[in-house]
């Protein structure tokens, strides 16, 4: 019995290394998570409560009689007045009008913002000359910009773009230069060691490396994008095209209350759409497929 | 045959000589310890075979095209699943896409790791990741590893599974291996040779040809009665830095 026992365990010993170690992995794999849905759901409903109470705060304030109902609308009317403007009216358009024109300018200070970004990263001379030039640039107020952009450019859809690039394009090249920066050294040295030198180090490693940063550059950069688009309809008016500024501008003059806030509303939820849903779960899905983030701890 | 010379090699960074006069001969097939204490230059050591960096002075030979590195960290890229990271070597070699992903999967499961290819490392354990690790250096195909104390983050037992895998990838492949490590065990464990290395400057101040049979385990008293000579050896060269 003993010999055989012997026996075996030498004609056995790789296998028991290989469930030994299939044990160890075993016990060492991350425990499953909750369900989606029950992500979902916690995520959700603090905001749903949030809004709620926001809404009730609003129609205590009108309940009060604080300002006349025609100066402060309650929650009531301006949802109906904003399904009126949507179904009936020309606030659809505007909106889309003023999207457009996020879209086409964001477009625009990401590819600058992309390109300005690489190259501060790679040279050390444009680094010092203006890398904190760019970071500056994210300080100043984008409604600083407008007298300036008006001057050059007349109140027109060029100076809104060109305070939209001032204010995004630097948070988007500095998305990339701090992934950059931040890029693990022992990655670039096991990069080298694997054959990525030169280009395909900074396609292989640098780039992908960088991209978490890059991503939160890109929300930040839409941020000031929209922040700046709202401030330049409404200053620099571009009179005759409809969009979601002028409609603000143009209500206040008609004292026309519940319509200005109807396209608040609009404006508030565009926000809040692609920040969140757009920008924020592209974010969270980058940062846990890089194992930045705890799956329990996302929101 | 003869896979690294090194003929009265220096290395000195500004004022600091990390390797001084050092000559060594690693064979083909080899599998050869260095330890030393802190400062003795065993990572400046692999660098200079690695390619990474060049001697101030004396004669390097690696007569391997391209060595693989592994570190103690995995330093895997956190991007790419484990696939993936396998694939990478491969595709900056231009291998197409077809084959490479056969041979990430077979290389996976050398180490041990099918049914893993899709994870990602973050997904898993410190030993798995050590082992895609190793998948990856063994897709450059080397004929030379160098290891710098990568098994020095993990727990023991981990550590003593990995010893078992290192020493059956390296029978089937006769790849050539300079193992840097701090743990006079591990190295009486692992090698055909272990190399002493004094601290500053890095010296190699003693040679042991391990004469215990294989399979060795690290718990067995032959193993430990080596490492025990080779330890008081240590002992005596870092003492020397006490009166310095």
């Amino acid at each position: 019995m003993l010999t055989r026992d012997v026996r075996d365990a030498r004609a056995t010993h790789d296998v028991d290394l290989a469930t030994l170690e299939a044990g160890l992995d075993a016990l060492e794999q991350a425990e499953p998570t909750t369900s989606r849905r029950a992500r979902l759901w916690a995520a959700t409903w603090p905001k749903l409560v949030a809004v709620g109470l926001v809404l009730l705060f609003w129609q205590v304030v009108v309940w009060t009689g604080w300002k006349p109902q025609w100066v402060l609308p309650g929650p009531a009317k301006v949802f109906s007045r904003l399904w009126d403007d949507l179904v009936h009216g020309t606030l659809l358009d505007a909106t889309w009008v003023t999207l457009r024109r996020a879209f086409s300018d964001f477009a625009i200070a990401l590819v600058i913002g992309v390109v300005l970004g690489i190259a501060v990263a790679r040279s050390r001379i444009l680094r010092s000359a203006i890398g904190s030039m760019v970071t500056g640039l994210q300080t100043m107020p984008s409604i600083a910009w407008f007298p300036l952009a008006i001057v050059l450019f007349q109140p027109s859809e060029t100076a809104v773009l060109f305070v939209v690039i001032l204010g995004a394009a630097p948070s988007i090249a500095n998305g990339i230069v701090a992934g950059v920066d931040h890029t693990p050294p022992v990655l670039v040295r096991a990069g080298r060691v694997l054959g990525a030198t030169g280009f395909a180090s900074i396609r292989h490693v640098m780039l992908p490396a960088a991209l978490p940063s890059f991503v939160s550059g890109l929300k930040q950069g839409w941020a000031f994008a929209w922040r700046s688009l709202m401030a330049g309809e409404i200053i620099a008016v571009i009179a005759h095209a409809n969009s979601l500024g002028v409609r603000l501008d143009t209500a206040r003059q008609n004292f026309d209350n519940e319509g200005l806030m109807a396209t608040m509303i609009v404006i508030f939820v565009i926000g809040v759409v692609i920040d969140a849903l757009i920008f924020g779960k592209l974010e969270t899905a980058v940062r846990r497929r890089y194992g930045l983030v705890d799956a329990a701890a996302d929101a | 045959m003869t896979a690294v010379a090194l003929h009265n090699v220096s290395k000195r960074f500004g004022n600091l000589l990390a390797l001084d006069d050092v000559t060594l001969d690693v064979g083909s097939g080899e599998l050869v310890c260095l330890i030393g204490a802190s400062g003795c230059g065993k990572s400046t050591l692999l660098n200079l075979v690695a390619g990474l960096d060049r001697p101030t002075r004396g004669v390097l030979q690696v007569a391997a095209e391209r060595p693989a590195l592994l570190f103690q960290e995995a330093a895997l890229f956190p991007w790419l699943t484990a696939r993936g990271n396998v694939e990478l070597p491969l595709k900056l070699r231009g291998v197409g896409r077809a084959e490479r992903r056969a041979e990430a999967e077979r290389l996976l499961a050398t180490v041990r790791l099918e049914g893993n290819e899709a994870r990602r490392p973050h997904e898993l354990s410190g030993g798995m990741r050590q082992r895609v690790a190793l998948a990856r250096a063994l897709a450059q195909r080397p004929e030379l590893l160098l290891m710098d104390e990568p098994f020095g983050a993990l727990d023991a037992m981990t550590r003593d599974v990995l010893h078992d895998e290192l020493e059956r990838l390296w029978q089937q492949t006769g790849v050539t291996i300079m193992f840097v490590t701090h743990n006079v065990r591990e190295a009486v464990r692992l090698g055909d040779r272990v190399v002493l290395l004094s601290s500053r400057p890095g010296r190699v101040v003693d040679e042991t040809v391990v004469d215990v049979p294989r399979p060795r385990r690290i718990e067995s008293h032959a193993v430990a009665d080596r490492a025990a000579e080779l330890t008081t050896r240590l002992r005596e060269e870092v003492s020397r830095h006490a009166h310095a």
